[in-house]
């Protein structure tokens, strides 16, 4: 590796920013109010689709936690959450009917408006069903943990993708517009995790779960990456290279300490497991637009009309950030 | 007679407005100093914002900058004015824009009062105190500083490389002796004048211009000249990381520094509402002559402090990842290991569970499926029994194993028909409790139903696997507790060893064994052997057996001591 490394790893990311330049052409503005974005504003970056019931406890929870504006790309929503998020004041929306497995699962989309908007901003790229948990979040703004990691020189926070399940069958409870879905999804797996270094991008590559568990016990190798790195102060000569699990330049994966330490961390809830997933899922797996050919929702179709329930006896139940610091699934580091 | 409030002020205008006028309200003269880096325009509305406020005044700008002596010189134009503007002042405290005062003014004054000939001021020998990070102690005296380390981090390297390369030393003049502190003082007007008036001053200023981080050693080590009586600590609370950073209060801190009876901290979230709220708007406290006593404070900030720099032994995690080498202990908590024992014994798991409380699975790595204690298919943390997942990263699945049981001893058995991509790690874990009985294998096989020629090729490869686990656990490297019996050492005396094992796990004094596992019948094992030998395969790891041995003989001559290695 060494110098050549870099070198390649330069080239990798230059040849990023141009695709998501080129995929900047199937953006369509819907409600441009990035003027009204000042400069240390926090900025949150998503795509959406049929999104429609999550989007305003989505909203608020982020509102809530500091955020000041919301860039969303809508990519061919029919159930009127394009006109809902178009309304929002706070929302700059773009829509656009590109292929999203095209723009390698809305990553390129976001790139372009991340460079284009977010530079010099902490930016936070979340998808409509992850919340967002960091240490002392009930008791601090998501500001105060910017200014810390700023003061820190540290540019990019990591939060491991915590999978959220209800009790019983998925359906069981159905989740109504405004609900916190983690009222209804509140159980999660506390220690089945595995972690393995990434010698090309230096991030760490995270599996586990309930997912793996129930769905890839015989593939484990197969089994969703749960490492993500959803906030980063931005600048416009990064790139996230496949969703938001790592970035380059590489440095910015380091967000974990090799020297016995801990970093401070927080945990993204993954409220996947509702009642909309079974209808989610048949059309995604009809569209193939995700990962892997969608083949990951055809495991789970099968095996949740099978009536396999992800919940099990040694399901923990979530209370609070503090609980998951305890359990080890995020920490304080030196933030106190 | 009152104390005078020297201010540096760089940012959150709002609350340094805010906290310069609870000082000036209190009867204190106070003199800020804006760093020049601001913006004119900024700083003439902060300016203005604040010309209604009597006593209050605003120094010469210097341009500051972390690290260098700008700091320095700010402090030093500001005190002057301070001393020449208000005569009546006894003391100066020095403060920031993100100092917020936690108790009344009057108690700070009356508390200088009481004590008008004393400096406050943290001031330590390098050689004595280890505050300092990034390896630069003594050499912050000695080596020269002219670029900032913030901007020009790749100079400041290279120079300080350049200058061990070429062994520069500079001479401390005037025979001062280098001190270090907390940049945030309070000293008296007799001290700080004769610092300010000393007729070397320009002497020592040319010397602790090109010092590294000057604001923390210049007062500090000039007053050592000149106080009568030195306090060394800050009145104000200022914690540090292992960076060197200051700690940042928010508003859930607001019991502790409540409790903590000091009378400044710093720094301050700028939008802690609550904190501001709570400490410059509240004077009706009551009054209590205590003195600061930030020892909780202190707690809480060297344990994140040391969270942030050695973790928690034996968590893996997503920002917690350590080197081989660096992990502060492979696992979370000591777990025993036992290989041969439940063959040996027929209830061996369930009587090991009674003698010592802990949990004992069965052999975690077997081939099909992790066995669970209690027949579980997962296991605390939602860790699932499944073989391959396990085997995907077996590292993982031990480690997990015994961060999720936090608290219970896990014990579990271990064999040459497992898995045995776990053994070097077991071997390297100082946290892991290793006992085998080699040889012990045979007893299954021995009992078995099974053609005699595929029980000699099971033979062979259970032997050879076991004979590199004790390879690998003999070696040098090996940090795991390990004692290893031969079978025929072993069931000579078997209660000595399995005492042993039991007081470590459990290492209450009196703890007798009562009962007794049940050792299989080993009438015609000693046979069995034979005719292995006889079919050309020699087993040799579980000892002498003679041909005719048959049960357990008691008294035999003095049992053989355990095999202890380390």
């Amino acid at each position: 590796m060494g110098v050549l490394g870099s070198y390649r790893m330069r080239w990798a990311r230059k040849r990023l920013r141009a695709r998501a330049y080129r995929k900047s052409f199937q953006l369509r503005r819907v409600a441009d109010r990035t003027k009204e974005i000042r400069p240390d504003d926090i900025l949150l970056f998503s795509t959406q689709r049929n999104e429609m019931p999550r989007l305003s406890y989505f909203l608020e929870y982020y509102r809530d936690m500091g955020v000041s504006h919301f860039l969303m790309v809508d990519n061919g929503s029919t159930d009127g959450s394009l006109d809902y998020l178009a309304a929002q004041a706070d929302v700059s929306l773009w829509q656009t009917k590109g292929s999203y497995k095209n723009a390698r699962y809305g990553v390129d989309w976001l790139n372009h408006l991340q460079g284009r908007y977010g530079h010099d901003h902490w930016c936070l790229v979340v998808d409509a069903d992850e919340f967002l948990v960091y240490p002392f979040c009930d008791t601090r703004p998501l500001r105060a943990l910017t200014d810390w990691l700023d003061t820190c020189s540290i540019r990019a926070f990591s939060a491991m993708m915590l999978d959220m399940y209800p009790k019983g069958p998925i359906d069981a409870q159905p989740y109504l517009p405004g609900q916190n879905p983690i009222d209804i999804a509140c159980w999660f797996d506390s220690g089945n995790y595995t972690m393995s270094r990434n010698p090309l991008y230096w991030n760490l590559w995270v599996q586990g779960g309930p997912r793996s568990r129930l769905f890839f016990s015989e593939t484990p190798e197969r089994a969703p990456a749960l490492n993500k790195i959803p906030l980063v102060k931005w600048s416009r000569r990064y790139a996230y290279v496949s969703s938001t699990h790592m970035l380059l330049p590489r440095g910015l994966n380091l967000a974990y300490d090799e020297r016995g330490g801990e970093k401070a961390s927080g945990v993204l809830l993954h409220a996947k497991f509702l009642d909309t997933f079974s209808a989610k899922a048949a059309e995604e797996s009809e569209r193939r637009e995700h990962y892997d050919d969608s083949r990951e929702y055809l495991g789970y179709v099968d095996a949740l009309e099978g009536g396999q329930q992800l919940w099990c006896k040694w399901s923990e139940k979530y209370i609070n950030w503090r609980q998951l610091e305890i359990l080890g699934l995020m920490s304080k580091g030196n933030w106190a | 007679m009152s104390v005078g409030v020297v201010m540096l002020v760089h940012t959150a205008f709002d609350r340094a407005e805010q906290v310069a006028r609870h000082w000036a309200a209190a009867g204190c003269p106070v003199v800020i100093h804006v760093d020049k880096q601001v913006p004119r325009a900024a700083f003439a509305a902060f300016e203005r914002a604040l010309a209604d406020v009597p006593q209050l005044s605003f120094s010469r700008r210097f341009r500051c900058e972390w690290g260098t002596w700008g700091l320095v010189a700010a402090t030093q134009a500001t005190s002057e004015q301070v001393l020449a503007s208000f005569p009546e002042v006894r003391h100066v405290y020095l403060t920031s824009g993100a100092c917020l005062p936690l108790r009344p003014v009057s108690e700070l004054i009356d508390y200088l009062a009481d004590r008008p000939q004393t400096d406050f001021i943290e001031s330590a020998t390098t050689s004595e105190v280890p505050w300092t990070v990034g390896g630069l102690e003594a050499e912050r005296f000695t080596l020269r500083f002219p670029f900032p380390w913030k901007r020009h981090r790749f100079l400041f390297d290279r120079y300080v490389a350049l200058q061990r390369l070429l062994r520069v030393e500079r001479k401390v003049p005037g025979g001062l002796v280098p001190h270090i502190g907390s940049q945030w003082w309070c000293l008296t007007r007799q001290t700080l004048s004769a610092i300010l008036q000393d007729p070397q001053r320009q002497l020592f200023e040319r010397y602790f211009r090109r010092v590294w981080i000057p604001d923390e050693s210049y007062f500090q080590t000039l007053v050592r000249q000149y106080a009568i009586n030195i306090e060394s600590r800050s009145l104000t609370l200022s914690k540090f990381d292992f960076q060197g950073k200051p700690h940042v209060f928010y508003d859930d801190h607001l019991q502790l520094l409540r409790r903590s009876d000091c009378f400044v901290a710093r720094k301050i979230w700028p939008h802690a509402h609550r904190l501001y709220d709570a400490f410059l708007t509240d004077p009706a406290r009551a009054m209590k002559k205590t003195e600061p006593n930030p020892g909780k404070i202190d707690r809480i900030f060297a344990k994140a402090v040391t969270r942030r720099t050695r973790g928690r032994p034996g968590l893996y995690m997503h920002s917690r990842y350590p080197r081989k080498g660096r992990e502060y202990g492979l696992t979370a908590a000591p777990y025993s290991v036992f290989q041969g024992f439940a063959e040996l014994f027929e209830n061996f798991e369930d009587w090991l569970a009674k003698a010592t409380g802990a949990r004992v699975h069965g052999h975690l790595f077997a081939p099909d499926r992790a066995q669970f204690a209690d027949k579980m298919t997962v296991m605390n943390g939602a860790l699932s029994d499944s073989a391959s997942l396990r085997d995907y990263n077996p590292d993982a699945f031990l480690t997990n194993l015994i961060w999720n049981t936090r608290g219970e001893r896990q014990c579990f058995q271990f064999g040459p028909g497992d898995t045995q991509a776990i053994s070097p790690r077991l071997a390297k874990d100082p946290n892991a409790q290793i006992s085998v009985i080699s040889g012990a294998w045979a007893v299954p096989l021995f009992r078995s139903n099974a053609d005699f020629v595929d029980l000699r090729k099971a033979a062979a490869e259970m032997q050879k696997v076991e004979s590199a686990y004790l390879d690998t656990l003999r070696a040098t490297e090996t940090k795991a507790r390990v004692r290893i019996w031969t079978m025929a050492e072993f069931i000579e005396a078997p209660m000595e060893p399995l005492q042993t094992i039991l007081d470590e796990i459990d290492p209450r004094p009196q703890h007798r064994l009562a009962e007794a596992p049940r050792m299989a019948d080993l009438t015609g094992f000693g046979q069995f052997l034979q005719n292995l030998k006889n079919q050309g395969m020699h087993p040799y790891l579980m000892g002498d057996f003679p041909v005719d041995q048959g049960t357990v003989v008691q008294d035999r001559d003095a049992p053989r001591k355990p095999y202890l290695v380390r």
